[in-house]
């Protein structure tokens, strides 16, 4: 039996090898997306964000608990850097989730980000759709701490959790762009440290500036938790429920699914064409381009128009050639 | 396409609470370029060989000082062979005497690492003898 098939049985081992092949990607790994894409689809992807030590796999473990309870099957994806240096990277965000480690009805996974930027790794997107075809119900993916712009996840999840903690900046911080922007939900975690009601007021501030008024328009609810003790997750988990709800009676789950799809396509094309593009041409042509760009005989952009222009040409050529042959 | 990483799990089953050992080393093993997940203290053997199996981990490294290593290691290496993971190298470091090694390394503990032991030494052992398929 090979491994989609064990997948697809609930075999955990075959799920857990599975993601190592989206991490290695290639062949296999395309074929194996290839057999499991049609049985994806089904769970809801909730991504959980915020800066690092706001408490974010804590919360996650804690709603992992309350998903559970309301007899979900969960699953969990915790992302956490790469070392640029070495290449290797310390994943510790199952410590915060050690109890649920035995638990059948949880699959969690700890991913490093492999030079990615945008708070996600390469293969994070497959390896949702894994979990996916596993029969996961929800599927939370905890982004690596993230700062001001990581917010690649608002591409992957369909509802997003920015977690937020005392003493971690002021009112202009909420109302820059990026993170905050992404959010359907706020959490302020901590909520007994000293703080944390001027983080809230914060936060509440900012939602209050938009302007709508539109019942049919979701505002993001603002939450306070104290997650090392469990208090508000329960809160949190009904106002994710509410918002799948709101996403799916709204029509805005279809609209945001296809949006998704369509971001997808777009990475995967770009990357695709980029790798044969590189692929053809010469090293010596790179390096001279390279070089030419270095020492300021030619400006990037000129550069890459002349790469752009010789693959296109390349291509030409095989056409013809092709017709030639026919 | 990325090169094969190594993936180890590096845990401290029972009840022993000095886990500066284990940070160290799994600091060592990133720093060589390993992905560690470390899963924290008071493991119990269930909880290893889960988190071994949804990790996919290549390398199984565990920290043991409470000097309760003759029943824990058993325990994981069994129930790690009933859930199929045969092909997971195991590590153990901490205070294991002398004379329980050879009977560690019968039942699967293929390195043994007690006080003194380079970082060195458990990389190359690592490099050497982890399965990659």
């Amino acid at each position: 039996m090979d491994l989609v098939d064990r997948l697809l049985a609930g075999d955990r081992r075959a799920a857990a090898q599975l993601v190592t092949l989206m991490e290695d990607g290639g062949p296999a790994a395309r074929d194996a997306i290839a057999a499991l894409y049609p049985h994806t689809g089904r769970a809801h992807i909730v991504g959980v964000t915020g800066s690092p030590g706001t408490g974010k796999s804590t919360l996650v473990y804690e709603l992992a608990k309350a998903f559970r309870a309301r007899e979900m099957t969960v699953g969990i994806i915790a992302v956490d850097p790469t070392s640029p240096f070495s290449g290797g990277a310390l994943l510790g965000d199952r410590i915060r989730m050690q109890k649920l480690s035995t638990d059948e009805g949880i699959f969690i996974r700890s991913m490093a980000s492999r030079g990615q930027l945008g708070g996600l790794a390469r293969a994070t997107g497959d390896a949702i759709k894994v979990l996916d075809a596993f029969h996961c119900d929800l599927i939370m993916v905890e982004t690596v701490g993230a700062g001001q712009s990581e917010v690649e996840i608002a591409r992957a999840a369909h509802t997003v959790i920015v977690v937020d903690a005392p003493g971690l900046g002021d009112d202009i911080q909420a109302i820059k762009a990026g993170l905050f922007e992404i959010a359907d939900i706020f959490v302020v975690n901590k909520a007994d440290r000293n703080g944390a009601d001027r983080t809230y007021l914060t936060l509440q501030m900012m939602l209050d500036m938009d302007e709508t008024h539109d019942a049919t328009v979701w505002r993001p609810p603002l939450l306070k938790t104290i997650a090392l003790q469990g208090e508000g997750a329960a809160l949190v988990a009904d106002a994710v429920q509410r918002h799948l709800l709101h996403l799916r009676d709204s029509g805005q789950l279809l609209a945001r699914k296809k949006r998704l799809a369509e971001e997808e396509l777009r990475r995967i094309l770009g990357q695709g064409l980029l790798d044969r593009l590189l692929h053809q041409v010469s090293e010596e042509q790179w390096d001279s381009l390279a070089a030419g760009v270095c020492d300021r005989e030619m400006d990037p952009y000129t550069a890459a128009d002349t790469l752009l222009e010789s693959f296109l040409h390349g291509l030409a050529a095989q056409e013809e050639e092709k017709g030639g042959r026919s | 396409m990325s090169e094969r990483k190594i993936r180890v799990l590096v845990a401290k089953p029972g009840l022993d609470g000095h886990d500066r050992g284990v940070k160290v080393v799994a600091r060592i093993l990133r720093d060589a370029g390993m992905e560690v997940i470390y899963t924290g203290l008071r493991q119990t053997p269930e909880m290893v060989v889960a988190a071994a199996l949804q990790e996919d981990v290549d390398v199984i490294g565990l920290s043991i000082l409470s000097g309760a290593h003759m029943t824990l290691l058993p325990a994981i290496a069994d129930l790690a062979k009933e859930r199929g993971l045969d092909n997971v190298l195991f590590l153990v470091g901490g205070i294991i005497p002398d004379d329980d090694v050879p009977a560690l390394n019968d039942m699967g503990i293929a390195g043994v690492f007690g006080p003194g032991a380079s970082g060195e030494e458990i990389v190359g052992f690592i490099r050497e003898h982890a399965k990659k398929d």
